[in-house]
């Protein structure tokens, strides 16, 4: 019969709009500045700079390799090497960034950045209610806007920030216990010449390097 | 509703090899030149190469060939080669002073540049493909004419069109042949190589390489703040 | 503008007098880009007599950026994210096209796991699209609102979905040469499943509330025929062409991925109307659960990403390839040409709706105005992928 098919589809109209007051699966919107749903981990928008300790200079991350500015699909970062070098995480002195510039108008939060760099410097951010009255300079974010503490980057990603920290420990940990087996067996080297040295009661030949250095 | 079926066969046919299909092509269109383009990466499409003059005789083969039956042009696209010298070297024996020897000789060959059209061609009858067909310009700026294949395929229609509009190959043939993607008054063609984009710069805050070069043709760059070289906005009003 | 005057010029048009003034004469109106109902910023030039459609051209270019361009000046990475914004509804297919060409461009290998990642993510994609789909096809038809807040209300579930798993909800950037980025979590495969489960309870409300609507029927039967010869010389692809019963499917036809391994159906049409168009969709869908089901199923636990894939520096071999796949809107295919660079020397996309747009004309000769309109939205068009 003509017409089932509208009243049909009448009825599911009825029974959304009568559901929405009893289910919530039905009732979708939500009164966004008022209510908020939650961001999941993964949520990704624009970059920002990690910094460790509590000095956003002292501890930046970021030792300027440019890979993420040459890597940047739409060439949106912009970074000046600088002239000195100060001390990174590891201690290591290294070159930092003299001017590190994110135009997030250009951006496209793909996270390229974040996946070429090799120093986890930069990741991405959550904020997103970034309007602003200008177009160039206001959303052209600086190394200050940029640079955020690690402690806010485990707030917003807690799982990636716990692997990263883990990581760079593991690292760390392993770089240190290189290090020592390397001067071991330097100083074992050394010793087993000096052995060698006063068994045959010869002088150490002119190019080999005196004990004390091949074991710094 | 209710009325709708499903597909039952999902047979399909493999497809006789290239070199098999260029001796068919041989013996049905006479005077065919054409030539197997290798290819090195591990995909393994190899391409066939065709002469313009035969070009459409030997579309229309493939398009009704029982056993080939190309009914689906799916992709059809353009590409420039810019004029390139080739480097090579061999090794000559020759005599110097009486004894052998050998010495390298290094020749250049310079292969003028052209535009190419690819068809990627598929069955959609026998379910098999796909067989890739090129051809080539005479050159880049006078002789850029090739035949059109849209009276054999329809699909090739609008994608002659944007191959017209952004790489300037004349299809002869083709019903309509206008610019799809640029506007009417557009004069240049914008996928070729050697393009050079008008110098319509915008002031942006971040220029780097190339966009610097050109942003400070138009701004002045920014005093000593940082030892960035960033460019400053002009004073409005 | 010059352009549509020229084009219009060269329409044959009947001699104007004063004295036959409207009388015979072709209207010529110019619909676009800023209709309510051309999908994004698209136009067609139509020629009317009274309300019959006698001519129609469709005017593209306005969204056009110059895609393959910025391909071949971005590196084989760089052009990821970029595929993303080339349909903007289903970027996870767009996605895997390219990825796949790029894989079979370099013969990197594909780890078991992302296969799988790979084939729930494109059915994802396929039933946000095309549920999305219906829904703005009634609202062009003046179903205002109702279906397509529908529609999107299940959609918003699967962008969710990706917004957890990738990070953003429609410019997902996941798939990678040899691999996914990230490895999803148990509860995220247990939460796709259970949407993957509900949506049929979607689909069968969404049946009732339209599909049997005899004013959907009456506006969509016999609007916009289109026989299987014409579809298959046009170069139509997906669901378009299915309705017209060509049964020609990529995941069944070349087998990529992992869909050998799922037992699914291809629904075929009759008339090729746009009715059956509409229903393409509908079944389509139902298929795609049952894929998703078999797929969380078979899913096994192991590396998402190749280890010898490289990121940086990624360099094929000089050759070139080109991979196609079954796109929610039709053959989505990427050719590639490499030259040895870190950037290829060609990129080139092959979009289904523009090309699913060429016999756009022939469908709507003799149609009304506002049946152009469904014809159109029929065609499932998106302009970032048109116009590129």
């Amino acid at each position: 019969m003509i017409g089932t098919g509208i009243l049909k589809g009448m009825a599911v109209t009825a029974r959304n709009f009568v559901g929405s007051y009893f289910e919530k699966d039905r009732l979708i919107t939500v009164q966004y500045p008022e209510e908020r749903v939650p961001l999941p981990e993964n949520y990704r928008n624009f970059p920002f700079l990690i910094y460790d300790g509590n000095d956003s200079h002292a501890g930046l991350r970021c030792v300027a390799c440019k890979i993420c500015e040459k890597e940047c699909p739409p060439q949106c970062i912009y970074i000046v090497k600088s002239d000195d070098k100060k001390p990174d995480y590891m201690g290591k002195p290294q070159f930092y960034a003299k001017v590190f510039d994110i135009d997030i108008s250009v951006c496209m939060s793909c996270k390229i950045c974040v996946e070429v760099c090799p120093f986890e410097a930069i990741k991405m951010d959550k904020e997103f209610e970034l309007s602003q009255r200008e177009r160039f300079n206001h959303l052209l974010l600086r190394k200050n806007d940029l640079a955020k503490s690690n402690e806010y980057y485990h707030r917003i990603h807690p799982v990636e920030a716990a692997s990263v920290d883990k990581g760079l420990a593991d690292a760390a940990a392993a770089a240190e216990a290189k290090k020592k087996a390397a001067a071991e067996a330097a100083a074992k080297a050394a010793a087993a010449k000096a052995a060698v040295a006063k068994a045959t009661e010869t002088k150490p030949s002119p190019d080999a390097p005196p004990p004390s250095q091949a074991s710094s | 509703m209710g009325s709708f079926d499903f597909a039952r066969d999902d047979s399909f046919f493999v497809m006789e090899s290239l070199d098999q299909i260029k001796s068919r092509i041989e013996a049905a269109v006479p005077g065919a030149k054409i030539e197997i383009v290798q290819n090195g990466s591990p995909s393994q499409q190899r391409s066939l190469l065709i002469d313009n003059e035969h070009a459409v005789a030997i579309a229309r083969f493939l398009r009704v060939d029982p056993a080939l039956c190309l009914d689906f042009c799916s992709n059809v696209t353009g590409i420039d080669w810019l004029d390139r010298v080739v480097k090579k070297t061999t090794k000559v024996k020759t005599l110097v002073d009486g004894q052998e020897k050998e010495i390298v000789e290094t020749t250049e060959e310079k292969i003028p540049g052209y535009l190419e059209a690819v068809y990627h061609l598929y069955s959609m009858t026998h379910k098999h493909g796909p067989v890739i067909v090129r051809m080539r310009t005479a050159d880049r700026a006078e002789g850029t004419r090739l035949p059109s294949f849209t009276p054999i395929w329809r699909s090739a229609e609008f994608q002659e069109r944007e191959i017209f509009d952004l790489y300037g190959i004349h299809f002869e043939g083709h019903p309509d042949l206008r610019r799809i993607l640029m506007w009417d008054e557009f004069e240049d063609y914008p996928m070729r190589k050697d393009y050079r984009e008008p110098d319509d710069y915008e002031w942006e805050p971040t220029p780097h390489d190339a966009v610097l070069e050109k942003a400070k043709q138009h701004y002045t760059p920014r005093p000593e703040l940082d030892g960035a070289e960033a460019i400053v906005e002009p004073l409005k009003g | 503008m010059s352009a549509t005057i020229e084009t219009l010029e060269a329409m044959e048009r009947p001699p104007v007098s004063m004295a036959s003034r409207l009388q015979g004469e072709l209207l010529e109106v110019s619909m676009g880009p800023q209709h309510p109902s051309t999908h994004g910023v698209f136009r067609m030039n139509v020629a009317l007599e009274g309300e019959i459609v006698r001519k129609l051209k469709p005017v593209f270019g306005y969204l056009h950026r110059n895609h393959e361009k910025i391909g071949e000046n971005t590196s084989y990475l760089g052009s990821m994210p970029y595929t993303d914004r080339l349909d903007y509804f289903c970027s996870m297919t767009n996605n895997w096209a390219y990825a796949l060409s790029v894989e079979k461009l370099a013969g990197i290998e594909v780890p078991e796991r992302a296969e799988y990642l790979r084939v729930i993510l494109a059915e994802l994609t396929r039933l946000q699209n095309h549920a999305s789909l219906l829904g703005f096809l009634l609202s062009d038809m003046g179903a205002w609102g109702t279906p397509l807040m529908y529609a999107f209300r299940e959609r918003e579930k699967i962008l969710d979905l990706f917004e957890s798993l990738a990070g953003s909800r429609m410019m997902c950037d996941y798939m990678r040469f040899g691999g996914c980025r990230v490895d999803p979590s148990d509860e995220w495969l247990a939460q796709a499943k259970q949407i993957a489960e509900r949506f049929p309870k979607f689909l069968d409300e969404f049946e009732d509330l339209i599909l049997g609507n005899e004013i959907v029927i009456g506006r969509t039967q016999n609007v916009g025929k289109l026989s299987a010869e014409l579809a298959v010389n046009a170069g139509i692809t997906g669901p378009m062409l299915r309705a017209c019963g060509v049964n020609y499917d990529i995941r069944k036809v070349d087998g990529y991925g992992f869909y050998p391994r799922f037992k699914f159906r291809i629904p075929l049409g009759e008339h090729g109307d746009t009715y059956d168009r509409l229903m393409m969709r509908a079944l389509e869908m139902r298929e795609s659960v049952q894929i998703l089901k078999q797929a969380f199923a078979q899913v096994q636990p192991g590396p998402v990403m190749n280890p010898k894939a490289k990121i940086r520096a990624f360099r094929p071999p000089v050759g070139e390839a080109y991979g196609h796949i079954e796109a929610p809107k039709g053959e989505l295919g990427f050719y590639l040409i490499s030259d040895g660079s870190p950037n290829p020397y060609r990129y080139r996309v092959r979009p289904p709706s523009f090309i699913n747009l060429t016999i756009l004309e022939d469908m709507c000769l003799g149609h009304t105005v506002a049946d152009v309109m469904v014809i159109l939205g029929s065609v499932d068009i998106v302009m970032g992928e048109v116009d590129r």
